[in-house]
This record gives structure tokens, sequence and C-alpha cells, in this order.
């Protein structure tokens, strides 16, 4: 036994690294969040006041049906043991069944997965694609109190824009561009054309705000000592922009392009919804009002998990671009 | 008398943003309690003879499927849709200051526990958090305001625990402990009045998310319920009929856009008031000033830098007003003066870093005998590139944290001597060695913040030394140093310099620094040289009163450590308001009459030496200042 105990004791070469540590400590942390997210959604049936079957099945189902339902479901168990075969369900790849419609869980999110994949994945690629350049341009074009029109132009607009939520956005071009110029269609998922309203719709706040930020961003590196440094090796502009400013404004650009990214999947649910878009949004306000549980479990796994990796991602963007952060935390 | 917090609020108020965010939120707030008292009957009244109408003398907005005036439907829902923002932003804030204040009420561990919820629950979206509640909660108005509110908890919990954290260190808070107070006492009594302002400004912005999102779920049908209505639910109604009546959903939606607007805008006016108290930048007239003296340089060896009548100009203010001094090959020239002198701005002139909407003028500014003013763009940057080095004050930030010090180093010769990557970092580490950095390799591969102060300001002088310098400017390279790394600093900079025959500008408010390591000694006020003398002449030969002024200011063995330093009286000369006369009239000792009313020029004796006072020839024999202080080794 004492053996085995001194055994565990972690490898030497585990500390002296400091990429190795970075990397345990984060895939440690992203464990522990993945675990917390299992147990809130499994949990969360658990905390409905009251009876979930009942209260899916209505005050007229009768008891029999309620007892058989429960135990369909396994609700009669104690919980416990209820948390046991979630997780092992989950290690299986078994999500449950829903309830509406009969099929896997699981089967149901792979068909409708790739739709709102889509969706966020143009959405944040064209934010980016327009927000850097925009945002390092007008800082450049607007340091220290140049062009103070375009400034206030660039600024009211993209406050304003960043303001408006996605849906009500949705609702305004599809006013727009569906009902007064007919050019695109507004619902549904068809053909390219379809995408260009709800793409815009997502793409527009978060690119408003990534530019002013980077705007801000670029100002203030644009000022700091080590850019005054590049500029007395006599760098051309564009290194100077590139190499020295822009990698150092990135890192508060991406920290809040992660947070947008997580909105932005928060925000595919409305923007499907004003689209009837067949994605999961759609889903799973189909399924919270049909109070299909099984079903709006598996999908706020999805949407967790989705979550959580866009976290990983940003904080590993951070590690590669700034060797402080990854020094820092420790 | 206002307390400053107070003031700020005001002051927000003054500002247009500010008070327009206040008129619209007081106005939205307002109809948020009159309308549904006015015209809940006018909203309500079906009329099914007008179903779906446009606009009409009758029904501005039209009317809705069961023929009901959307106008008032979308007045009178502002009460719900206002007041249950506000109360699922009451729910977060209360949850998240439980929460929040946890680790101080509950004990370290059981804190830590909910520390790390919160900061899981930080991370997800709140519209997420919101779904996820609102199936525990169950669909309907009840469960979206708990839910809202328990998807604000995570955020406020995090502020109100970095707020906590904060004012818990303060020192009345801390004594207070010291004295007994309860844990829960000392929560309600020292720190929550400490932390409700920002606690508040967020609040009124969260309630400005909480508003939108609300309406995002009212929309989706998982909010307010029929037949209660709310912007969202009206937009969420007036979606299907977009085509055939567009007001329906445009109207509500315009409402969500506009209240929601109204709280973050006033917020964050808020926040700005409270963050950041910046006062307007006065602009001041220009101030002409007379031509300054022409130097004194006899031309026995062209120079490696000659400089006359060199000014700096920013909108208001020219802080730099007319220097000439010129520099031979090999020679250490320092220049002192106390800060907001020009110092600095003269060496970044030199350097040709002045940034817009600064401006550099001179009758003549010849580097290596070019002329730097009238050079094309390719040909001035690859001069300055390859022979002018500079070494700036603050070693920590002059280098760009985010790359490897030996590619910051080689990219110089990359740019301007055409060598490849390789040979450019070969080069970088020979010039590390050169600058006595340890295992110069290993050195080059690592990030700034890897290395010591000082061996950074080593490797910004090797970064100098990459093409072939012969001039170093070095503008105040020791201030942000310790005293030990000092002296190993200025002294690399002196082997360097006699080494490779390098004309080096050592800028420095310090003037003992300046007398041990150089030839020459300049000593600037208000943006002019006022003395130019052999540092062997310091102290007894300054005939300057700023330069004496300087002296005597200076710390010695014979000081009495625990007396104040002595200081120069009186404040230095403000650059966009300089006065008549001569610029230190107002703090010299000697000042008359003559003094206030004409500037004293830059005059040269026969051994070169220059100043610029109308008594120079009365200071030598004074002592340097009222009591004597002596500067010695
Ligand atoms: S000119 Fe007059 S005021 Fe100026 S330094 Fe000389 S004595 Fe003082």
């Amino acid at each position: 036994m004492t053996t085995l105990l001194t055994g565990v004791r972690p490898p030497r070469g585990f500390t002296g690294n400091a990429w190795t540590r970075f990397a345990a400590r984060r895939l440690a942390r992203l464990l522990i969040s993945v675990w917390v997210l299992v147990t809130a959604a499994f949990l969360m049936i658990h905390l409905i006041p009251g009876d979930p079957v009942r209260v899916a099945l209505g005050p007229t189902a009768s008891p029999e049906l309620v007892e058989a339902r429960r135990a369909a479901l396994g609700l009669d168990q104690p919980l416990w043991l209820q948390y046991v075969h979630y997780l092992g369900g989950l290690f299986s790849g078994d999500t449950g069944t829903s309830v509406g419609t009969g099929l896997p869980v699981s089967e149901v999110i792979a068909d409708r997965l790739p739709a709102t994949l889509e969706l966020a994945g143009y959405a944040f690629l064209i934010a980016v694609v327009v927000s850097v350049p925009v945002g390092v341009g007008m800082a450049v074009l607007t340091r220290r109190g140049r062009r103070r029109k375009t400034e206030l132009a660039f600024t009211s607009t993209s406050v304003v824009l960043g303001a408006v939520p996605e849906f009500l956005l949705a609702v305004g071009l599809v006013y727009v561009f569906g009902v007064q110029l007919g050019w695109v269609p507004v619902a549904g998922r068809s053909g390219l054309g379809s995408y260009v309203l709800p793409v815009l719709a997502l793409a527009v706040g978060p690119a408003a705000v990534l530019a002013r930020l980077l705007r801000v961003e670029t100002l203030s590196v644009l000022e700091a000592d080590y850019i005054r440094t590049a500029r007395a090796k006599r760098l051309p502009d564009r290194i100077v922009y590139f190499r020295h400013a822009l990698p150092n404004a990135l890192t508060a650009t991406i920290t809040v392009g992660g947070l947008l990214l997580s909105a932005m999947v928060a925000g595919t649910v409305l923007v499907e919804n004003v689209f009837a878009w067949p994605g999961l949004g759609t889903t799973i306000v189909e399924s919270i009002i049909a109070k299909d549980y099984p079903l709006v479990q598996g999908i706020v796994l999805v949407y967790g998990t989705a979550v959580l990796l866009v976290n990983l991602a940003v904080d590993v963007a951070l590690a590669l671009l700034d060797p402080r952060s990854t020094i820092k935390e420790s | 008398m206002t307390s400053p917090a107070k003031s700020t609020w005001a002051g927000v108020l003054r500002t247009p943003v500010g008070a327009g965010a206040a008129g619209l939120l007081a106005a939205v707030l307002l109809l948020a309690v009159l309308a549904p008292l006015l015209w809940s009957d006018q909203a309500s009244a079906v009329d099914t003879g007008r179903i779906l109408e446009g606009p009409s003398g009758e029904h501005w907005m039209g009317t809705d499927g069961l023929g009901r005036d959307i106008f008032f439907r979308v007045l009178v829902a502002t009460g719900l849709s206002v007041g249950l923002a506000l109360l699922a932003t009451a729910v977060g804030v209360g949850a998240g200051l439980l929460l929040g204040t946890a680790p101080m009420l509950l004990g370290r561990r059981a804190g830590r526990l909910v520390t790390a919820v919160v900061n899981i629950a930080v991370a997800f979206p709140g519209l997420l958090l919101a779904l996820f509640f609102a199936v525990v909660f169950g669909v309907g108005a009840t469960g979206a305001v708990l839910a809202i509110g328990f998807a604000l908890a995570p955020a406020f919990a995090r502020l109100a625990q970095t707020l906590v954290a904060k004012v818990a260190g303060l020192d009345y808070v801390a004594a207070a402990r010291i004295a007994g107070l309860g844990r829960l006492r000392l929560l309600v009594r020292h720190v929550l009045p400490n932390i409700a302002e920002p606690l508040v400004v967020n609040a009124t912005i969260a309630a400005g998310a909480a508003l939108l999102t609300f309406s995002g779920l009212s929309f989706l049908g998982l909010g307010v319920q029929a037949p209660l209505y709310d912007w969202g639910r009206l937009l969420g109604d007036g979606l299907s009929s977009l085509y055939v009546h567009p007001a329906a959903a445009l109207a509500p939606g315009t409402a969500v856009v506009v209240a929601g607007l109204a709280f973050n805008l006033f917020g964050e006016a808020i926040a700005k008031g409270i963050g950041m108290r910046t006062t307007p930048v006065l602009l001041r007239p220009r101030v002409r000033s007379a031509p300054a003296a022409r130097p004194a340089v006899t031309g026995e060896q062209e120079p490696v830098l000659a400089v006359d009548d060199l000014r700096v100009a920013f909108p208001g203010s020219t802080p730099v007003r007319g220097v000439s001094f010129a520099l031979r090959r090999g020679e250490a020239v320092g220049i002192v003066g106390e800060s907001g002198s020009g110092k600095t701005l003269t060496a970044l002139a030199l350097a040709q870093l002045i940034e817009e909407p600064g401006e550099v003028s001179a009758d003549r500014l010849d580097f290596l005998g070019r002329p730097l003013l009238d050079l094309p763009a390719r040909e001035r940057r690859h001069l300055l590139g390859t022979s002018f080095a500079m070494v700036f004050q603050d070693p920590m930030t002059s280098f760009n944290p985010t790359q490897r010090i030996g590619r910051q180093l080689a990219e110089v010769s990359e740019q301007h001597d055409g060598l490849t990557r390789g040979q450019a970092l070969d080069r970088a580490v020979d010039r590390l060695q050169a600058v006595r950095v340890p295992a110069a390799a290993r050195r080059a591969k690592q990030f700034p913040h890897e290395f010591s102060g000082g061996m950074r300001q080593r490797a910004m002088i090797g970064m100098g030394m990459m093409g072939a310098p012969a001039l170093i400017v070095a503008d105040e390279p020791t201030t942000a140093l310790d005293v030990t790394v000092q002296r190993q600093v200025l002294r690399l900079l002196d082997s360097v310099r006699t080494a490779d025959d390098v004309a080096l500008l050592l800028i420095s408010h310090d003037i003992t620094v300046v007398r041990q390591f150089c030839e020459r000694v300049l000593v600037m006020y208000a943006g002019r040289i006022v003395e130019d003398l052999p540092a062997a002449d310091l102290p007894a030969r300054a005939r300057h009163p700023y330069t004496r002024a300087l002296l005597a200011a200076v710390p010695d063995m014979s000081t009495d450590r625990e007396r104040p330093l002595a200081v120069i009286p009186g404040r230095p000369v403000d650059p966009a308001d300089v006065p008549r006369g001569c610029a230190f009239a107002a703090r010299c000792p000697l000042a008359d009459e003559q003094c206030t009313s004409a500037d004293p020029p830059l005059v040269p004796d026969e051994d070169g030496r220059r100043v610029a006072c109308w008594h120079a020839d009365a200071v030598t024999g004074l002592p340097l200042v009222a009591e004597e202080v002596r500067v010695g080794e």
C-alpha cells in the first residue's frame, strides 16, 4: 500500500516546463468544468419543483401513466443511482431518448447541430475579418485626436450596432431585405441566399464591438514604449503595425472575442427562431415548451461544451500570443 | 458641500451624453409606471372589425390580429417589460451579492468552493444560463424573472468578490475586524457602503441587458405568457404578420432597443464619470519667442551632429525653443534639467521620433554631415537605422513583450543590412555578448520578461550596436534601474563610446551622473540651453543660477540624511505659458528688472563656454545656495 502511494508522486520533469504546466492546469480546469456542466444538466430535471413527469404530462394524465413514464425514465431509482446511470450513459454515448419523437437524443442533435455550427462559424469569421482591419485602420487614422468627425461617426455607429440585440437586428433585416427589398429568403435553410440574413444578424453586433475594442487597444499599444523602440529601429510602418502593434493589441481582443463567440453560440438560439432555421436553437425552444427533458438536457450539454471549448481555445491563443500569460497564472 | 461622489454624478448629468441618457431613462421609467394605469383599456379593446389594419388616424400604428391598437399596446407593455427586467436585476444583484460575499461570510474553505463554482458559471453566456433556469423554473413570467436573475448572479458575484477583496484590504476595515466586529456587521456597515457605487452602476447596465434578454425569452415563447404581454411577446406575435403589417413587430422592437439603450448609456456615462476624471485640455495661445543664440562651434573636425535653432512645437505650446549645439566623434555630452525642461523632447527630435501633432523645425539638423530634415525618407531611414542608436528610459516597457529578445535585435540588421534571418540572429547573439549578457545564445531565445532590468537595458544598448552607430542617444538610461545596476549600465555605455569612437548624448536629471560620464554638460531650462560648459568646470565655475541651483540640490555624503532633500524653490515653467524675459526669473535669487523684461541670449566666452544670464559674471563668487552644500566624490 505504501509503495503504491509513494508511486503517485508527480513525475519530476513535470514542474520544469512552463508549457507542460500550463497544459496540465488548463486540462484539469476543462475536466472540472465539464463535470460541473454534466452534473448541472443532470440536476436540472431534479431541480424542477414538483414531479417533472407530472409537469410534462399535465394534470390530466392518469397516475399509472405517470408511474410508467417515471419508471421508463429511471426516475423511480435513488438519486445517486440515477446519477451513476446518467454518467455511464454519457460515457457510452447514450444521451437518452427524446420523449416527443422517440428518437435517440444523440441522433436529433447530430441532425441539427451542423446547421447551428455553420451559422455561428460563418458569423464569427465575418465578424473577425471585418473588425480587425476596420479597428486597426481606425486607430491609425484617428490617432492623437486626428479626424475627430470620422472618429465620432465610427464610435457612435459601432456603439449603436453593438447594442442592438441580434434577434431585433434579425427582425429589422427581415423587414428591410426580405419584406421591403425582397432580395433574399427570410426563412429556412436552403441555398446560399438563406444564409445571408441570419449570418449578418449574428455578425454585425460582435463585429462592431470588436472593431471598437481593437481601435482602443491599438491606440493604447501605439503609445507604448516598445512601439517607440520599433520606430527608433526605423522599421517600415507595415512591420511596426503588424509585427509589433497587432499582437499586443490582440490579447484583450481575443479575450473579448471569446466572450462574443460564446455569446454568439447563445445568440443562435434567438436568430434561428426568427428565421425558422433548422438548428439546435429552434429544437431547444420547442423541447423546452414541450417539456421534452432528455432532449433539453442533451442540447444544454452541447451548448455548454461549445462554450467550454471556446474558452479553451481563447486561453491557448493567449498563451501562444503572450508568453507572459502562461507564467502569470502559476 | 457635496461629496466627491455626488459631484461626479452631477458632473455626468452635465455632459450631453449623460444628460440625454438620464432624460431617456427617466422617460422610460415614467412611462413604465403611468402607461398601464392610463391606457390599459385602450390597449386591450378588441375590435374584430379592424383586424391587422395599417396606420390610420385612429390607430397610429395600426391594429393587431384581434384589432387591438398596437401603439397603446406597446406603451402599456413598457410597464411589464421594464418592471420584470428590474425585478430580474434585483434577483441577480441579490443572489450575486450573497455568492460574492460568501468567501467573507463563510470563511476560507466554503468560500473557495463558491468562488470556484462562480468562476465556472461566469464563463457561460447569460442567455444560456437563462435557458437552463427557464427549464428549472418553468415557462412563464416568474420562471423568466428567476432565470434571468440567476443568470446575472455569477457576473455580480464575481464583481462583488473583486470589490470586497479590494475594500477588505483597507486599513479601517482591518481595524474594525481587529476590534472584533462580527463578519456580517463588518460587511453591512463597512464593506457594502464602499462598494455600493460600482454595484449600482453595474446594476444599471445589467438592467439594460436583462431587458433585452427578457424580451428574447418572451419572444421565444418562454417568458411572459398570454393574455399578459411585454415587448418581446408583442414582437413574437408581430413577426408572423411582418409582411402584412410591419409596425406590429417593428414598434415593440424599437421600444426594446430604446429602453435597453437608456439603461446602458446611463450606466456607461456614470461609469466613465467615476472611472476617468479627465479635465478637458485647454488650448492656450501660441507662444512667440525671441530667436535663440547661434552655436559657438569651431569647425576643426566635422561634427557627428550639428544642431542649430532646433524647435519642437505642439498645438498650443513650444516645449523646445531653439536649441543649438554640436557633438564630435567619441565625445560624451550630457543634457541636464528638471523634468519638463525639454531635454527628452530634444532627444526625440534629434532622433526624428516626434509624432504628429508635434512639429520639429531647425535651421540646421545635420547628422554625419547630412541634413536630416531634407533627406528623402528612404535614405534617412537607412542612415538613422544603421548609425543612430537610442536607449530609452524604461527597459521594462521598451521591449515588445510578445517577441523574443534575439528577434527584436535581429530585425534591425534584417531591415537595414539585408542579412538573412539566421545571419541577423547570429549577429544579435554576438552583440548581446558584446554588451556582456551572459549565455547570450540562450538568452536571445528568451522573452523580455525573463530578463532583469539591467540586463534588458544592456540588450537595448546591444540593439543600438546592431549597425555601426556613430551616435548613441541615451534618455535617462538608468533612472528605472537599481542603484547597483546603474553604474554597470553607465560604464557599459562609456566603454562602447571609447571602444568604437561613438558620440554619446546622455540625458539625465542627475547632474552628478552627467558630470562623471561626460566631457561637456548642457543645462536646459524651459526648452532652451541656459549653460554649456566642460564637466570639469563643475561645480565651482558654473555661472548660471539654475545650474548652481541644480548642483545645490544634489545630496552628498555630508548632507544630513534625515533632512529632506534640498530642492530648487518654485515650479518649472509651463511650456504653454512661458513668461517674458528670462524664463528662470521667477525662481532666481538674482532676478531684477532687466531679467523680467528681456530674455538673456546664450553667449559664448573665449573658451567656448556658453551661458544665458544677464548676471552670469556676478554669480561665480556666490555660494551655491543660501547655505553651503559641498558637492564632492
Ligand atoms: S537672467 Fe536674471 S533671472 Fe535669469 S538667470 Fe540670470 S540672473 Fe536669474
